[in-house]
């Protein structure tokens, strides 16, 4: 679905009076294969190169070296361009600065209307599109009442009426509280497994990815780990080295091994957490 | 309270005029403004008036509400009444007093002029009471629509005005979260004089338009994002289409001009 190869971005810092100060790069020969129907988490703290490669995949930045395959299409190829970003659609950070119309329906008809799709076939995708966030009642508000999960919702709805086969989502969740959190989280994660839609989310709450495929962490525009949460979060001290959370229930399971307590290396959730403490508890009384 | 704003004086109702078509409203409301600078008499007035209440009354509008929509123009009604009751010379002098005559021509002027201003107000009024702004937007751009051959931009002054609607509300509440921020920081909005009260906003302008900018440009992103690629083939969900109710609109306004003509009023 995603393929990169060498992916290399390059920008220029400037001075003053426009001179070229230094070259930075943002992205450094990142290679990167991502298949149909995967929810792959992108982790990173600021300046990671996360947002950048996001914005690769969406044909709004281009690469400065090497190449990037959306579904088979190169997105430096201007011919392509409007059919990459209907391929991959974009969901972005602040909910209030990508809603575009004055009423929900309106600003989700905003894409298929920019595809030139016909009326009634827009009409449609809009109301599919609403059911599937769950924001259908909610159709004729407009959206600077809604809350910020609801417009994020609004957002995703919006993506999804234009059929993409992958959702970029560029920290969706940094402006909202938990309970937004926590609704657009589950409509992202919902999606994945109803609709097979290829997700790609980038984050840095460390909670949000534990139920991922597969979970990719940047450091300095490159990619420096690359496995199953289970894989990436049993290692602690070089998460921490990053400068990166790894969750709680983990770093609870990590400081009892260090105190010499035998519990799995691989627990993110509670509940796995119970299970562990549970099974230790039945050897010890055996 | 800032969040309840309400964009333009948009009346929501199920009404008759509120369904027509937002086209069909908007020629209507400029032959209507037309025909009252053509009536010549206090006769075709009556006969504007009649036609005006009857809109009104189908429109379900309370009356309340579209007096409101008066106040704002109570200044310019008086110093147009004002103006024409001491400045028109005629023969038939009423009251004399040094430099000021009031002739009754002057009265009758100003009376007529008058008349023609709060039925000008009150039907104008009418088309946003009854026209949600979005309706009122697509209406405009289909019909600058035929202009577009000479260069007038008529899907980008919609689109304009669709996000300049979109983004009133989120300014102003961010109006409000800045002005209380730098209230916290003894900022001082209310005293001293008028100069003084100017100079004080520039601690509010200034984050507001930088931040005015930044979302600007992360709107331009989004929507190229979403493929937007101006207005070239692009669909609407909801199209505009003439039905039954604007054919009806379309022959009362007709009746409206021909029974001015009848009565010789224009």
């Amino acid at each position: 679905m995603v393929v990169a190869q060498g992916l290399t971005y390059e920008y220029h810092v400037r001075n003053e009076q426009g001179n070229i100060e230094e070259t930075q790069e943002a992205l450094k020969s990142v290679n990167l294969s991502i298949e149909k129907g995967q929810f792959v988490a992108i982790l990173g703290h600021n300046g990671s190169g996360k947002s950048t490669l996001a914005k690769h995949m969406n044909a709004l930045l281009f690469p400065t070296g090497g190449t990037l395959w959306i579904k088979g299409m190169d997105t430096k190829d201007e011919n392509k361009l409007w059919h990459i970003r209907q391929t991959a659609g974009m969901v972005f950070q602040n909910p209030d600065n990508q809603i575009i119309a004055t009423i929900v329906e309106e600003d989700v008809a905003f894409g298929p209307e920019n595809l030139g799709i016909p009326s009634e076939e827009i009409r449609k995708r809009v109301d599919t599109s609403l059911q599937a966030v769950q924001m259908t009642e909610y159709k004729d508000h407009a959206p600077h009442l809604l809350s910020g999960g609801q417009k994020q919702r609004v957002a995703i709805a919006g993506v999804l009426a234009m059929k993409p086969e992958c959702i970029i989502l560029d920290e969706p969740t940094a402006m909202l509280d938990p309970a937004g959190r926590k609704e657009v989280l589950d409509t992202v994660y919902r999606l994945n497994q109803e609709e097979q839609i290829t997700t790609i989310l980038i984050t840095h709450y460390m909670e949000e990815v534990i139920h991922a495929h597969r979970v990719i962490v940047m450091e300095q525009g490159q990619i420096v780990l690359d496995g199953t949460p289970q894989e990436i979060f049993k290692r602690v001290e070089f998460l921490k080295e990053l400068g990166l959370d790894v969750p709680q229930v983990t770093e609870l399971a990590y400081l009892l091994r260090k105190e010499g307590i035998p519990i799995s290396e691989e627990i993110l959730t509670i509940e796995e957490m119970v299970e562990g403490l549970c099974q230790l508890k039945q050897k010890q009384s055996n | 309270m800032i969040r309840n704003i309400t964009i333009g004086q948009y009346y929501p109702a199920k009404s008759y005029i509120h369904e027509l078509d937002p086209r069909v409203k908007i020629i209507g409301t400029f032959v209507y403004i037309i025909s009252l600078f053509l009536v010549s008499n206090f006769i075709g007035y009556g006969v504007v008036l009649l036609f005006l209440w009857v809109l009104i009354h189908q429109s379900k509008v309370p009356f309340s509400f579209i007096v409101r929509g008066l106040k704002s123009i109570i200044v310019i009604l008086l110093f147009t009444v004002g103006l024409n009751v001491f400045l028109t010379p005629g023969e038939h002098v009423i009251y004399e007093w040094s430099f000021i005559h009031i002739t009754g021509e002057g009265l009758y002027t100003a009376l007529f002029m008058g008349t023609r201003l709060i039925l000008l107000i009150m039907g104008s009024s009418l088309l946003t009471l009854t026209t949600s702004p979005i309706q009122l937007t697509d209406g405009i751009e289909n019909l600058l629509n035929p202009f577009k051959k000479i260069g007038l931009p008529a899907h980008e002054i919609a689109m304009m005005m669709t996000i300049a609607l979109r983004f009133i509300p989120i300014l102003l509440e961010e109006t409000d979260k800045i002005m209380k921020a730098q209230i916290a920081r003894g900022a001082d909005f209310e005293s001293g004089g008028f100069i003084k009260r100017a100079k004080s906003l520039i601690p509010i302008l200034i984050p507001l338009f930088i931040s005015a900018f930044r979302r600007a440009d992360d709107l331009a992103l989004a929507m190229e994002a979403r493929c937007y690629r101006g207005g070239d083939n692009r669909t609407k969900l909801k199209q505009l289409t003439i039905e039954k109710q604007d054919y009806v609109a379309i022959g009362v306004m007709i009746l409206f001009i021909l029974a001015l003509m009848f009565l010789r009023v224009i």
